[in-house]
């Protein structure tokens, strides 16, 4: 009865490391091992206080697949994607308070991870822990020197909203056309203008304008402030500049304004005022009859 | 291997009879269930599992935003029109396993002498816990579909999951609504299980019955037929369902005649600090069985069930994080009418003293996620009758315990496949539930596998 139990335990020792074996023979490096040494960072968020340590954690829990090992936005699902996620050792980033060219402020990367990025593959991250992406803005400061020896750039200034009327939707309608922003996003915000189909971001990837006419939220936000803070400091590493230098702060409201209308499928108080006027009333019903078919799962 | 040989019978024998029965039956079922981690969403979003798990198949946070969201990111690349026309949103998995089975006190029938002697069964060898089909994904934007095909471990296909689900009615989270086939709104899901073996791989506070019983079966873990309506906040954070459910206990074709029940559940969750989120909540079960049944065909088959009398289930839970290590707490309490308890048919009276039997059970699972490929897991429940259906039985018959622990090694991670060598022992101890003698029941399972999902 011994040697029975003694031959037993034997056997199951043995299945126990016939299983594993292959297991331990086939395991690769953790991804958090190690992949990526950076000098340590903080990232402050309000009160909050993000530390890159717990944020490499994270980091490589959620965010390698993409963004990469080294965070140079070539992880093992970027030959997928036709935006190719953000590559953080150039630290050039779309979503800024800042002006152009400049680092954002922390702000603006936990924002980013707060809302996601509309019409890629970057999801809001909003069901982590607020620590949790202040953790992870922190970390993603790690990878790029720019942050060692660079300091964020100052906020631009966001003067208060002026007054909706339909003079400053018609005076943002000139300016669309004076600002030859038609050429890409195309007379009806469509993003199908003449040079659209020739634009290619920083990484040399075709890249389409913003179509306004099937979306309600930008790239960086969903508010009119959102789309001010986008003409003014550009969207960097992508062919939309800055505005800054060329319109008046009165003006780029007045853009705001008329961009509005064009977003036909969403209500908003800029195209119910438009809608008024013979003008625009004609040009909205237009729109909507060569607009996006519905069911296609695209409006939003 | 016989170590105890009968000499006395209890007057309960034929109810211990049952009681094992039903045991075996919700082993077998838990072992049938088919659990979830569906890397079509990965390769469909190009995410890491551990993404949405914390250790598959357990979800984490954003993973149950997700799930939520009806498989939905809102990054606006949700709809199939956005795929690829080769994407297929199907996943397969199983898991071949090595696995020891043994039960301290058993009927065995020697067929050489005809004599049954109450003794030690264990069985041991390479087996298949069987192969789920997860099908799912959307439609349309906030229309999602889940069918899944599931096989037990000797090929018998049933059918899992089949539901489909509208999200965000009226251009809100907090109105969604599921028809069809579906796991209720467990956030401790059996479906999402991290333990495998015969006696890990169910939650036993969502199964049990007493062992007096057999007119019914029932289980909270089991996916039911019905119409579910939900919400969620943003980010699930606060959280509720209400379903109304055949009283089928998820069997189709109606065997059970007619008949309703109700599932409620809320949660809520915030967060602490650096400990990361904290969750509590609470669910309640309300249904009802028939206690006999008529019958067509000549009396060979069941036609309706009637004598409906009422079951109740009610708990709550917790999910506690402390950094690495993180605990899931659960009570519940359940209660039988009398004459459920008792088997006893409404139009029959009730056996003397008979009465409502009531049990609580409690349950503590612990994890130390040590990183994203390596979870250890303990867990114990126990189950404690506080009032048994006749007043002559033992108080403390059909208790039960369970031990188990185990770790799952994913030696890789990616957005394509998900991977796990799954070690495993877990140990069963039900008070004098033994077929012939009444004696204590001790069970154990260790379990040895690959857990693979592709």
């Amino acid at each position: 009865m011994r040697a029975q139990k003694h031959s037993l335990k034997w056997m199951y020792l043995a299945t126990a490391a016939l299983l594993t074996l292959p297991s331990l023979a086939v395991a690769q490096q953790a991804p958090a091992a190690a992949m990526h040494v950076g000098a340590r960072q903080e990232a402050h968020v309000g009160k909050l206080t993000g530390h890159s340590e717990a944020g490499r954690k994270l980091y490589f829990r959620f965010c390698w697949g993409c963004h990469g090992f080294h965070g140079d936005g070539n992880g093992e699902n970027a030959q997928y994607l036709n935006i190719l996620p953000r590559n953080f050792v150039a630290a050039t980033f779309k979503c800024r308070s800042t002006p152009t060219g400049t680092l954002p402020i922390d702000e603006d990367l936990y924002n980013s991870l707060n809302r996601g990025l509309n019409n890629s593959n970057m999801p809001s991250w909003f069901p982590l822990t607020d620590q949790q992406r202040a953790d992870m803005v922190a970390f993603i400061k790690t990878f790029s020197p720019r942050w060692q020896t660079e300091k964020s750039g100052d906020p631009i200034n966001v003067p208060a909203e002026p007054a909706l009327t339909v003079e400053s939707i018609k005076h943002g309608q000139e300016l669309f056309q004076k600002l030859e922003c038609w050429k890409c996003h195309g007379q009806e915000g469509r993003g199908d203008g003449p040079a659209a189909s020739t634009l290619t971001d920083s990484n040399d990837q075709p890249i389409r304008p913003y179509n306004f006419v099937a979306g309600s939220r930008f790239k960086c936000g969903v508010s009119n402030r959102d789309l001010y803070k986008i003409f003014i400091t550009g969207l960097d590493g992508t062919p939309m500049p800055s505005f800054a230098d060329v319109v008046k702060p009165d003006e780029a409201w007045d853009l705001v304004h008329y961009l509005r209308t064009l977003q036909v499928n969403h209500r908003s108080p800029e195209l119910a005022l438009w809608m008024t006027t013979k003008e625009g009333a004609a040009i909205v019903s237009a729109q909507k009859i060569s607009g996006t078919p519905t069911g296609s799962g695209i409006n939003q | 291997m016989i170590l105890s040989v009968p000499t006395r019978r209890r007057f309960f024998t034929t109810a211990s009879s049952i009681a094992f029965a039903a045991l075996l039956a919700a082993l077998m079922l838990a072992d049938s269930q088919s659990a979830r981690a569906i890397p079509a969403f990965a390769r469909k979003y190009g995410m890491p599992c551990s993404a949405c798990h914390e250790a598959w198949p357990k979800l984490n946070n954003f993973g149950q935003v997700f799930k939520d969201n009806g498989y939905q990111l809102g990054n606006d690349r949700d709809a199939p029109i956005f795929q690829q026309p080769a994407y297929w949103p199907i996943a397969i998995r199983t898991t071949p396993n090595w696995h020891r089975e043994s039960t301290s006190a058993t009927d065995i029938t020697n067929p050489a002498t005809g004599l049954t002697t109450e003794g030690q069964l264990t069985t041991h060898g390479f087996d298949l816990t069987g192969l789920d089909i997860l099908t799912l994904g959307t439609l349309a934007k906030n229309i999602s579909f889940q069918f899944v095909p599931s096989a037990d471990n000797t090929g018998a296909f049933h059918v899992e999951s089949a539901n489909v689900r509208f999200d965000n009615l009226l251009h809100t989270s907090w109105l969604n609504v599921k028809v069809g086939k579906f796991e209720l709104d467990n956030i401790i899901s059996e479906k999402r299980i991290l333990l495998l073996s015969s006696f890990g791989g169910f939650y036993q506070g969502y199964h049990f019955q007493p062992v007096t019983e057999g007119l019914y079966t029932f289980g909270i873990g089991d996916n039911q037929l019905g119409v579910e309506v939900s919400g969620h906040s943003r980010n699930s954070y606060t959280r509720y369902s209400a379903a109304l459910l055949s009283s089928n206990d998820g069997n189709v074709n109606l065997p059970n005649g007619h008949g309703y029940d109700t599932f409620l559940t809320v949660s809520q969750a915030f967060q602490v600090g650096s400990l990361g989120l904290q969750r509590v909540g609470a669910f309640a079960y309300i249904g009802r069985a028939p206690t006999y049944f008529t019958t067509t065909v000549g009396g060979t088959a069941l036609g309706d069930g009637l004598g409906q009398k009422s079951f109740t289930r009610a708990g709550f839970y917790g999910l506690w994080y402390y950094k690495k290590l993180d605990f899931s707490t659960m009570y519940i309490h359940g209660s039988d009418s009398a004459f459920l308890g008792t088997n006893t048919p409404a139009y029959a009276d009730l056996p003397v003293g008979a009465r409502k039997p009531t049990w609580n059970v409690g349950t503590i699972e612990t994890h130390y996620t040590w990183s994203p490929q390596l979870i250890l897991i303990n867990r114990y429940e126990l189950v404690r009758m506080s009032q048994q259906a006749l007043p002559g039985l033992p108080g403390n018959l059909g208790d039960v315990d369970v031990l188990t622990f185990g770790y799952r090694y994913y030696p890789f991670i990616s957005s394509r496949a998900g991977f796990a060598f799954h070690n495993e022992y877990s140990i069963l101890r039900q008070r004098g539930t033994s077929p012939i003698n009444g004696l204590d029941i001790t069970s154990s399972s260790l379990f040895l596998g690959f857990d693979f999902i592709f």
